[in-house]
């Protein structure tokens, strides 16, 4: 790839920056006798050429990079025939380009290959190597220009240690801004693809539809694929899932945690702590693994052998699993909140003559319990986005049920579904999964502001 | 108790009523405890369990079966010419001198359904191997080899015990016919399970038995090397900022909720985001490790940047003093004395953000890392595979081999990060400094 011998070649460019910088503030100090007429140390200087030499080369190329893809498909589509794009939704065109594009390097074409689309492949690929050599020279020239300015400017009363120290503490703000682009990223990708969704259906229809069956009808006629986005089944079977999951996690999940605070040796809890917390380090995939082929077929035979009737992907199965995933989480967050209650309660509390379990019960865990509360809310925002247990071990069909025996879909699930299937761009079907995706990043957010909120705010209190 | 007022000689002590209640006190604490012990002792046991069940379904898929065949290589039918040119030799039949093997060693198979079936007992991907293994040494031209020939998955799995031989004929995937020829050649001492070096060279297949993840684990490899290169300097640069420089104000304030929050996002958000952003306005090409990389780089961020944090400020203000009140700039307080110091704890963070991408599935999905590859990637730009994303795939195929590998390449995740918290857990023993 040519992209990648430009890294490298701007690497090289900047070590060598780095020598002819430092050597030529020595040079212009009057030799290594002089260096104290030098502003800064040698180093600096070198350092100075070399973020010359490199940054803005590496900021062009970044740029090109990522936005050459969009300028070469603008031009090739607009020299395509104009007759070829009539009557074409958006969606089409997007198809028609990727042909091109897979035509141009050699990958397999979805459709017939007409002698426009070959032209245009061929205008594609002559383009991209234009722009290729193009960027390479645009680069290079700039990392030159840059390298010379930083000579020139080369001279002992120049403060270069003050002027690296500038550049690099920009490009220490620049990273701590990434944080802000990302959720500013999330927000902007997801909203602009849900309003484009709700253009197409009503949020009415969305938020309080009771059926789910995102299946688009490919042509007029067709029977039984209507396409619904009512996303109430979806909802409650999130949120039966994750129920069943707290009830997993937090009972045991609490009652270990003030096991192991309150009760246990601390030889026990130094083996039992790390033990339960390899819970929390273990892959999701393999949660659904052992969901899907352990767990769920052991409740099917189960209710089986007691006359129920269980699907095989039962929203049991899942939430189960979900909980056990869950347990660490829930007993690493209340045992720190448990060990921030001062020591002082429980003297009081046994000087009282509170047995141990009275003094957790009447003492402890009142003043605990905010800290508790924020650790479960933070704990079912988990369940809620947690994905690969229930892609695995929950189903696709969309029942609006309170049986957690029956088969239940979730928002996550829709989404991977919605989105990993055959793809077409700007049809309802893969919009709603960023609707979904939307409603998703909505709820657990505010759950987590409400949850660190009281965290933090029960922390100051005995702090 | 109404004897008791009836008396009303003594006044009733408080002790009185205080032991009165002992023994239920006592009781109701006993209860509390053991309720305590047995939540503690089934988190244990589901850490067990989980173990347990998938080292028992995984353990036997790094050994595969392979059938010791009398093969022949004719030299008139594979290089006629004698020129030993190795794309002629290439283009022999080796699946017509596998079967021709074969039958000799049933002779007595002559009807065209039981043929079928005899030819059920090899691998598919038999001739490839053994392909390979005279290109490699073409002095095999001519002579006769007993080669072991890797078997189909279902044998495998019969000669792994994996398949009822008291199930009804139609319920199992071998014929009683089959499993008598297998026994057979049992008895001939022409079955054995060898160690299964394809599971760790091999792509991934169709066929269990020729299926590896030795392109996941490189599409794994490529994809977390790019997510450290770009997470690590990202993240210490970010909390050196935050910890050491940042003005407290309504931006640094903004700055630090949104971390705190990325956080706790679901991580299927962040390959939206990937699908969004990257792969649809930036034009990265979708499935590489490269797009990999920078979702989950986004992912691990806030991991890296809090742990970091947390390193830096264990750091005491007497070494920033000390090098301040000697002349260093604050950049060179930073850089030169309090990040070495801070640089294990750092460490520890990255390494835990690196374990969590390494077991990342769900934002991996939306970017279209499930396509169904073969080749082993070389670069960051193929196409790729990442290791759980390969376990969720297999976990979907219905073949019984598929279930033995699946698991034996979740223990070989489970290998990968055991041995990355290990890493952070002495990283942290080792360097930690009580101030």
């Amino acid at each position: 790839m040519q992209a990648w011998t430009l890294v490298v070649f701007l690497l090289a460019t900047m070590a060598v920056a780095y020598h002819l910088g430092r050597k030529r503030a020595i040079v212009r100090a009057g030799g290594a006798s002089r260096i104290k007429d030098l502003h800064s140390l040698p180093a600096y200087y070198g350092l100075y050429a070399a973020l010359w030499a490199g940054l803005p080369a590496l900021l062009l190329m970044g740029l090109w990079v990522g936005l050459q893809d969009q300028i070469l498909i603008t031009l090739v589509t607009a020299s395509l025939p104009p007759e070829m794009l009539e009557g074409l939704s958006d969606g089409r065109v997007g198809l028609l380009i990727n042909d091109i594009k897979n035509l141009a390097t050699g990958n397999i074409v979805s459709m017939d290959v007409t002698p426009a689309i070959q032209v245009a492949a061929e205008q594609y690929t002559r383009l991209r190597g234009i722009f290729q050599w193009a960027m390479w020279l645009a680069v290079a020239a700039v990392a030159i220009g840059g390298l010379s300015f930083a000579w020139a400017s080369t001279e002992p009363r120049m403060r270069a240690r003050n002027r690296v120290e500038g550049a690099v503490k920009v490009m220490m703000i620049v990273f701590s801004s990434i944080a802000i682009l990302t959720t500013l990223g999330i927000v902007l990708s997801v909203v602009f693809e849900s309003l484009r969704f709700f253009d197409q259906v009503s949020p009415l229809e969305f938020f309080f539809g009771t059926r789910w069956s995102p299946q688009i009808a490919l042509r007029a006629d067709q029977v039984g694929a209507s396409g619904a986005f009512g996303a109430i089944p979806l909802f409650t079977g999130t949120l039966m899932v994750s129920v069943i999951a707290m009830l997993v996690a937090v009972p045991i999940g609490l009652l270990s945690a003030i096991y192991l605070s309150e009760y246990a040796a601390r030889r026990v809890r130094a083996l039992a702590k790390p033990v339960i917390e390899v819970l929390a380090g273990i892959p999701t995939v393999v949660y659904g693994f052992f969901a899907a082929l352990t767990v769920a077929p052991f409740i099917r035979s189960l209710g089986a052998s007691l006359g129920l009737d269980v699907a095989s992907e039962s929203a049991l199965a899942a939430g189960l699993v979900m909980g056990i995933m869950i347990i660490p989480f829930v007993s690493s967050l209340s045992d720190d909140v448990i060990n921030a209650v001062p020591q002082s309660l429980r003297d009081g509390s046994y000087a009282l003559g509170a047995t141990q379990s009275e003094t957790i019960r009447r003492v402890i865990l009142p003043a605990a319990l905010p800290g508790i509360v924020g650790g479960v809310l933070l704990a079912v925002s988990r369940a809620i986005g947690e994905t690969m247990i229930v892609v695995m071990a929950a189903g696709l069909a969309a029942n609006l049920t309170a049986n957690p025996l029956d088969s239940v879909t979730t928002v996550t699930v829709q989404i991977v579904t919605l989105l990993t299937g055959d793809q077409e761009f700007d049809s309802a079907k893969t919009l709603a999964a960023f609707a979904l995706g939307l409603t998703l990043f909505l709820v657990t957010l505010s759950l987590n502001v409400i949850a660190l909120t009281v965290v933090r705010k029960y922390r100051e209190q005995y702090e | 108790m109404n004897s008791e007022a009836g008396e009303g000689a003594r006044p009733r002590r408080t002790i009185d009523v205080v032991n009165a209640s002992l023994k239920r006190r006592y009781a109701k604490e006993r209860r509390f405890r053991r309720l305590g012990a047995t939540a503690v002792a089934l988190g244990l046991a589901f850490v067990v369990l989980l173990f347990a069940d998938i080292i028992l379904k995984g353990y036997t898929a790094f050994q595969q079966t392979y059938i010791q065949i009398p093969v022949s290589f004719p030299a008139e039918a594979i290089d006629p010419e004698g020129t030993r040119d190795p794309e002629v030799i290439g283009d022999a039949n080796y699946m017509a001198f596998i079967r021709e093997g074969l039958r000799g060693l049933f002779p007595e198979v002559t009807q065209r359904r039981d043929k079928r079936q005899l030819k059920g007992l090899i691998s598919v991907g038999a001739a490839q191997l053994v392909r390979e293994r005279v290109l490699a040494d073409p002095s095999l031209i001519g002579s006769t080899q007993a080669l072991w020939i890797l078997a189909d998955d279902d044998i495998d799995m019969l000669v792994k015990g994996h398949i009822d031989r008291h199930a009804p004929e139609g319920a199992r995937r071998v014929s009683d016919q089959v499993i008598g020829w297998v026994d057979r050649l049992e008895a001939q001492g022409r079955v054995a399970k060898r160690f299964n070096t394809i599971f760790f060279t091999h792509g991934t297949s169709r066929e269990p038995e020729l299926a590896g993840i030795a392109g996941a684990l490189m599409g794994s490899f490529y994809t977390l090397l790019l997510t450290l290169i770009l997470s690590f300097p990202i993240g210490v640069g970010a909390a050196i900022y935050l910890e050491e420089f940042a003005p407290k104000n309504r931006w640094t304030d903004l700055i630090e909720v949104n971390i705190n929050n990325l956080a706790a996002v679901p991580s299927i958000v962040f390959g939206l985001l990937g699908l969004a952003v990257f792969i649809g306005f930036f034009g990265v090409p979708r499935s590489t490790p490269l797009v990999a990389a920078l979702v989950l780089t986004l992912m691990t961020l806030p991991t890296v940047i809090i742990s970091s944090r947390a390193a830096l400020k264990s750091v005491p203000p007497s070494i920033r003093e000390a090098a301040l009140g000697v002349g260093a700039s604050p950049l060179q307080t930073q850089l030169h004395h309090v990040l070495p110091l801070a640089m294990p704890g750092m460490l520890t963070g990255t390494i835990l953000g690196m374990a969590q991408a390494l077991g990342e599935t769900a934002p991996l999905l939306m970017i279209g890392m499930i396509a169904f590859i073969v080749d082993i990637p070389g670069g960051f730009t193929d196409s790729a595979t990442v290791l759980p994303v390969q376990i969720f795939l297999w976990a979907d195929s219905p073949e019984r081999g598929f279930v033995e590998r699946t698991s034996a390449a979740i223990i070989v995740l489970l290998a990968f990060l055991f041995v990355m918290n290990l890493a952070a857990v002495l990283l942290r023993r080792r360097f930690e400094r009580r101030w």
